[in-house]
């Protein structure tokens, strides 16, 4: 059963097969440009930074001396927003990817709102900032607090988590909603019995992705009315606040080189709690991911 | 709508006393969009024993099959006319809750499809679901029981249904359908992903709960069908590709003596 040699060459094979070993190192050297573009990023904020991180850094207020200035209404105030977000986007976001899921019909109604999210994932962020500023900054009449760059923020990552959820839901096979109709099950406990908690890990990937946005976004905030210098911690959802990517913004837009110190110092700080909070989600997603195997 | 019974209605009601109907299905056609995959089948199906539904792929028997437990509803665009009389009652009736059907009814199906749930969970969520006010872990382990399992998971009934052989994960399915004290079970397929000992093992426990409840089987395997069940249906998809059925009797009556020349055609091997 040998093949007849004589139809293949070998000079063609070799050809083949170097051009699949070029295809391998491109790929490698792509990665390594990549890693190591981001390790310089990395290690130069180290430098600058880490010198200046403190204890007092992170308790301290924002002040006129770069050496006394800290970052405690920021931390906190990009912690209360991300909570205050967090708290707001995913019982909406998740809520509205159930109902296009598993209620609405098919029909040019829900077709539309599927585009319009869809697009609203890639609308500029600026424009939620502006959108925020007229609804509930003015409207609304919320000033320029917490609660209205929360509400900002929401709308903004929305999109990502409605996108996100539904991929997550769309991806449980038919056969376990067939099982539990079979079994009595009514609609809603169809969905929140099963394919809901089956789709839990794209859920939760959504979430990463929704947040780990919330986080690092300035500029609806700038417009919204975050700023800089704020004096105290916020208490209320209705004070107004400033986050770490506008205190970073605020000190690098200055002239002397000991606030880029701070702001190489914020940096890391901000990628600490990005970090720990993009982990905390993940671990939750392994933990339900490791009952689901089909 | 037509409820006079058919010719063939009256020949299949003869094999049995009406006492033991469990399913009479009449007249009953079927389409999913404009497609037509049934024709006016007319079918009594016996209580307490089990029936097997067999034909080529495409022939409609898994879409028959799902029409008695209401299933095929979950369809988009799937029509159904005619009638299912279950105990005595049309199931298609205006004011027949199809969840209340499917509680009654019980399926497994064709891949074994546990819950991402631990074992005790995917037994005890249909109870749970329903409003059951017994106990709970007695039900699960009864129902386990029966499906031949307990000995092999009661030590581990808090790990996840998904991580059993294949044969045990269509075994827990068949306890989960239990759990619910149903009077009929629908399998549709219910081998046809497993090896031939968890089939053989399948079989076994299908002639073990006959006894107490109906059980219809759909099944490619014409060998299966004649070791488990008691009475066939064969079906066939005729012009257009739409099924209908051609002849119902009794299992040993069907494989040896069949009226039909389809019949004889396919349990020959002629085709499918």
């Amino acid at each position: 059963m040998s093949p007849p040699a004589a139809s293949y060459s070998a000079p063609h094979l070799m050809r083949r097969r170097l051009r699949g070993r070029l295809f391998e190192w491109l790929a490698l050297a792509s990665t390594v440009v990549a890693i190591v573009v981001l390790a310089l990023l990395l290690l130069d904020v180290l430098h600058d930074g880490l010198p200046r991180l403190s204890w007092s850094f992170l308790t301290n207020y924002p002040s006129r001396l770069a050496a006394r200035a800290g970052i405690a209404p920021a931390l906190v105030g990009s912690v209360a927003l991300i909570v205050l977000t967090a708290a707001l986007a995913l019982p909406t976001g998740i809520a509205a990817a159930v109902w296009l899921e598993e209620y609405a019909r098919r029909s040019w109604l829900t077709r539309v709102i599927e585009v319009n999210i869809a697009n609203l994932a890639g609308v500029p962020s600026i424009i939620y900032g502006l959108l925020g500023l007229g609804l509930f900054v003015r409207a609304l009449n919320l000033q320029r607090s917490l609660l209205a760059g929360a509400l900002t923020m929401a709308l903004l990552v929305l999109p990502i988590i409605i996108l996100n959820t539904r991929e997550a839901l769309r991806a449980v096979p038919r056969s376990q909603r067939e099982a539990a109709y079979a079994l009595g099950a009514t609609r809603s406990q169809v969905v929140w019995g099963v394919v809901v908690p089956a789709a839990l890990p794209g859920i939760f990937t959504g979430i990463i992705l929704a947040l780990s946005r919330a986080i690092g976004e300035t500029a609806p905030l700038i417009v919204v009315g975050a700023v800089a210098f704020i004096a105290f911690l916020p208490t209320s959802p209705l004070d107004p606040f400033t986050v770490l990517p506008i205190q970073i913004f605020n000190w690098v837009s200055r002239p002397q080189p000991a606030f880029h110190a701070n702001a190489a110092a914020a940096i890391l700080v901000l990628l600490v709690v990005l970090l720990s909070l993009n982990a905390t989600a993940i671990v939750l997603r392994d933990r339900a991911r490791r009952s689901l195997r089909w | 709508m037509v409820s006079s019974p058919s010719p063939s209605a009256a020949a299949a009601s003869a094999l049995f006393p009406a006492a033991e109907v469990a399913f009479d299905i009449r007249a009953l056609s079927l389409w999913y969009g404009s497609f037509q995959a049934l024709r006016d089948i007319t079918l009594q199906i016996p209580a307490r024993q089990v029936t097997a539904l067999i034909g080529p792929s495409g022939c409609g028997k898994s879409s028959l099959l799902r029409c008695l437990n209401r299933l095929n509803e979950l369809v988009p665009d799937v029509r159904i006319r005619g009638e299912v009389y279950f105990e005595g009652a049309n199931i298609y009736a205006p004011d027949t809750d199809p969840v209340e059907v499917r509680r009654r009814i019980g399926m497994v199906f064709q891949k074994p499809n546990p819950f991402p749930k631990s074992i005790y969970d995917n037994v005890a969520w249909g109870p749970r679901i329903n409003g059951y006010r017994g106990n709970l872990d007695e039900l699960v382990e009864r129902s386990l029981r029966r499906a031949a399992l307990w000995d092999e998971v009661k030590d581990k009934l808090r790990q996840s249904g998904l991580a059993l052989s294949g044969g045990q994960q269509q075994r827990l399915c068949i306890a989960r359908a239990l759990a619910l004290e149903p009077d009929v079970i629908l399998m549709d397929e219910p081998c046809s992903a497993l090896d031939p000992i968890a089939t053989y093992r399948i079989e076994g426990l299908i002639s073990e709960l006959k006894s107490q409840y109906t059980i219809v089987i759909v099944t490619h395997n014409m060998q299966q069908a004649s070791r488990v069940s008691d009475y066939t249906a064969f079906m066939l998809a005729g012009e257009e590709r739409v099924g209908e059925l051609i002849e119902f009797a009794p299992t040993s009556q069907f494989f040896t003596k069949p009226r039909d020349k389809r019949s004889e055609d396919y349990i020959t091997g002629r085709f499918g």
